[in-house]
């Protein structure tokens, strides 16, 4: 008899796994999207104050492909996908592995709305290669995944699920806390919901709003709760960008934590961008929502604590 | 000295000048915000419990209790008794204070008893303890249909999910942490 049980009962798991990547791939292929690789170590992150690199000799492990695939887009690629692994230190729980698989894509024309109309396409399509409809059953909601999908604004959020608004819980320096215990319990329990317009410091690289540059165009998708995918519309102003780079390191100072260095060649490339729009979508989390997973341990082969 | 990161499940902490433990634990992390630590904390002398979010970058003093290493004897109701080891000096802790503890513990098993000032508050199980099956359903080989696990009394009474091919009069190991099963114990 098999004495690594866990690893035994995660068979189908793993094999319906391997069929979500296959329907994701598939899904971009037939849209004419490159599959890119680019490298897991890197001389630096990008800076933002909340994401932690794990350093690696003088160098790092990417904490996602951002920063090069957007020097692909600098160069004219125009619509590129990558599934790769990805680090974040200390990030572990029910939901965060420090150690995760990220689909990232970047595509040139279009804003942050026409990427949530593309996500929803995929996630519909991903469904399929494994077999499911148009409907999932994830933490005991019963979810409808056909059209349309929910957007509300992150201000409409606070308004509807908190007695704190927007505004204020960015003064009372509480904003994440009302979103975690509060909005997120709320959000994607009967269709996917996206919540996009963030405040503008929380989105260190997307481009702020035109009419309102408090907010940046920048969304999130939740199912279930749970949050799937961040995307928006890229910042391609390299003087801006290396402000508000300037301004994260600031953030990590205050915080106590190591300054990153500028990433001047993504700095000096991005200026030749075209406007574009780009997503991370967490790989092991869409599983989870597929296979109604409670942990996220469930869904890979191993955790690191069973290494 | 604990940081934010550092909180986990089992972890014993000071806060306010009194120990708790932590026995449940969330890590979030909006996308883009900060990390936060969600908590249920118990108090280690009154029993109550208590919800609290920390923030990264807070810090606590590791609540640093006597451990005496005692073994247990028997129960009778919710009063549970364990002996030193050295001194065979007899100790009564009772049922609400082992919490979880309780469904692992089988006559003449190795404790830590936790003390604060002096006074037993709880015990430490080692990580693994192995318990013997009294009750679960019988397999039928080749059956691919059922589920991947059946549920199992153990002899203290505490019921889990097993995978199906353990039989009943078996003994297996669990692991205290999680209360889930670990392994067969080849006899």
């Amino acid at each position: 008899m098999a004495e690594n049980w866990s690893l035994v009962k995660r068979k189908k798991t793993l094999h319906q796994r391997a069929q979500i990547l296959q329907g994701i791939r598939q899904f971009f292929v037939e849209k004419g999207y490159l599959e890119v690789e680019t490298p897991h170590r890197i001389p630096t992150p990008a800076p933002e104050s909340h994401i932690e690199a794990i350093a690696y000799e003088t160098w790092f492990l990417h904490t996602s492909p951002e920063l090069c695939m957007k020097r692909m887009m600098a160069a004219g690629y125009e619509k590129i996908f990558q599934i790769c692994r990805c680090w974040r230190e200390k990030e572990r729980g029910s939901l965060h592995l420090p150690e995760f698989s990220l689909l990232e894509w970047y595509r040139a024309g279009g804003d942050y709305h026409s990427l949530m109309e593309e996500c929803e396409g995929l996630i519909r399509f991903a469904t399929r290669a494994i077999g499911l409809g148009e409907k999932v059953v994830f933490r005991s909601h019963d979810i409808d995944l056909s059209k349309p999908w929910e957007r509300i604004s992150v201000n409409e959020a606070f308004r509807r699920y908190s007695k704190t608004s927007m505004v204020g819980a960015l003064e009372e320096n509480l904003f994440d806390e009302v979103m975690v215990q509060e909005i997120e319990p709320n959000l994607g329990l009967e269709r996917p919901m996206f919540i996009y317009d963030y405040p503008a410091q929380r989105g260190a690289l997307a481009r702020l709003k035109r009419e309102d540059p408090t907010v940046a165009e920048r969304f999130e998708l939740y199912i279930g709760a749970l949050e799937l995918a961040n995307g928006f519309s890229e910042l391609i102003d390299s003087e801006e960008q290396r402000e508000r780079f300037g301004l994260e390191n600031k953030i990590r100072q205050s915080f106590g934590k190591p300054i990153y260095p500028m990433p001047e060649k993504f700095l000096a490339e991005l200026d030749s961008m075209a406007p574009s729009s780009g997503i991370a979508l967490g790989v092991d989390r869409l599983v989870m929502v597929f296979l109604d997973a409670e942990r996220i341990d469930e869904v890979v082969a191993f955790t690191p604590e069973e290494l | 000295m604990y940081t934010a990161s550092d909180l986990r499940k089992g972890l014993k902490v000071i806060i306010d000048n009194e120990p708790y433990i932590v026995t449940a634990f969330e890590f979030s992390k909006p996308g883009k915000g900060q990390a936060l630590y969600r908590t249920k904390l118990r108090n280690m002398i009154t029993g109550l419990t208590m919800d609290r979010t920390f923030r990264e970058g807070d810090t606590f003093e590791p609540a640093s209790l006597e451990e005496r290493t005692m073994q247990f004897l028997y129960n009778e109701g919710d009063q549970y008794h364990f002996m030193d080891n050295d001194w065979y000096e007899q100790i009564v802790i009772n049922e609400e204070s082992l919490g979880d503890a309780k469904n692992f513990l089988i006559e003449n098993l190795n404790v830590k008893v936790l003390l604060f000032k002096e006074r037993a508050i709880g015990v430490e199980l080692p990580n693994f303890v192995n318990l013997r099956v009294i009750k679960t359903e019988p397999w039928v080989r080749g059956d691919t249909s059922k589920a991947d696990f059946k549920p199992a009394t153990l002899e203290t009474g505490y019921v889990l999910r097993v995978p199906p091919f353990i039989e009943e009069g078996e003994l297996i190991t669990v692991d205290t942490r999680n209360g889930e099963f670990s392994k067969r114990v080849k006899e």
